[in-house]
């Protein structure tokens, strides 16, 4: 058994490792996650032969990368929640009180050039890492795991008005950052 | 008709479970007549691709390993973990 976990370590640690790190943008998070999916693998040895012992073991994983997202957004301090709850405050920044755009939103594209491109996509993550943490955790589920929503509310135990307020809070803030910080070359 | 705020709201909606009939048809409207809302749509779009492109590029990159420490004590911890059963 041990051996066969090693050799599973071996095999398909970087894989999962980099699966973990693509969600959950945390090398230590990421090194958890694949900690956590070895430990289950070993104690209910559910492999069946009839998928590949890295399909099994992504399986694990995708439940794992959920329950640390759960319990990131659980973790949030009681006045984030409260904050979310009387939401309509904090969405009108966008917004003046006739309902439009205080700044219209401006065009930008993802360039085509690879060394563009990859400048762009590093604003686009650092513009990520700012999202306050219960936006980032349920935004990476929807928008970069590509859970879907219902799962989402069941998981994560929030009603749909809920979700959809975070993910646009996360997306309208994400825009923005991009509009702010992506200069064309 | 829909203000700007209610159709970026739409949007985001859109993205996430599809538009009641009714929406969807106010959407439109506002969409042929307003420009910064084309806009906003087209900047999500922009958003997924890129989101996308990130997680694949990790994804892909073979120069992206489980550090050795980790995976020494991921080794540790289960073997603790086997012999504690």
């Amino acid at each position: 058994m041990s051996n066969n976990v090693n050799d599973w370590l071996n095999d398909h640690g970087d894989y999962l490792y980099r699966f973990a790190l693509a969600r959950l943008k945390d090398t230590h998070q990421a090194e958890d996650a694949v900690q956590e999916t070895m430990l289950a693998a070993i104690k209910n040895n559910s492999f069946e032969g009839d998928s590949s012992i890295r399909t099994w073991l992504t399986g694990i994983l995708k439940h794992k990368i959920i329950d640390m997202q759960r319990k990131l957004i659980r973790e949030q301090p009681v006045s984030d929640i409260i904050d979310l709850d009387a939401s309509n405050e904090s969405m009108d920044d966008f917004f003046d009180k006739t309902g439009h755009w205080l700044d219209k939103p401006q065009s930008f594209d993802m360039p085509d050039h690879a060394l563009e491109q990859s400048q762009f996509l590093s604003v686009l993550d650092a513009c990520m890492q700012k999202l306050p943490k219960k936006l980032k955790a349920i935004f990476m589920l929807r928008d970069v795991h590509e859970m879907e929503n219902e799962n989402i509310c069941k998981e994560l135990d929030i009603t749909p008005t809920n979700a959809w307020v975070m993910l646009y809070r996360a997306r309208m803030g994400l825009r923005k950052c991009l509009e702010l910080h992506w200069v064309k070359g | 008709m829909l203000t700007c705020q209610q159709a970026s709201q739409l949007i985001s909606q859109s993205l996430d479970h599809p538009l009641s009939w009714y929406e969807l048809m106010q959407l439109r409207l506002h969409l042929m007549m307003c420009g910064a809302c084309n806009r906003f749509r087209k900047q999500l779009n922009v958003l997924l691709v890129g989101l996308r492109k990130i997680r694949t590029n990790i994804e892909n990159d073979s120069a992206i390993q489980l550090p050795l420490d980790a995976k020494t004590r991921i080794v540790e911890k289960l073997k603790s973990n086997q012999h504690s059963q």
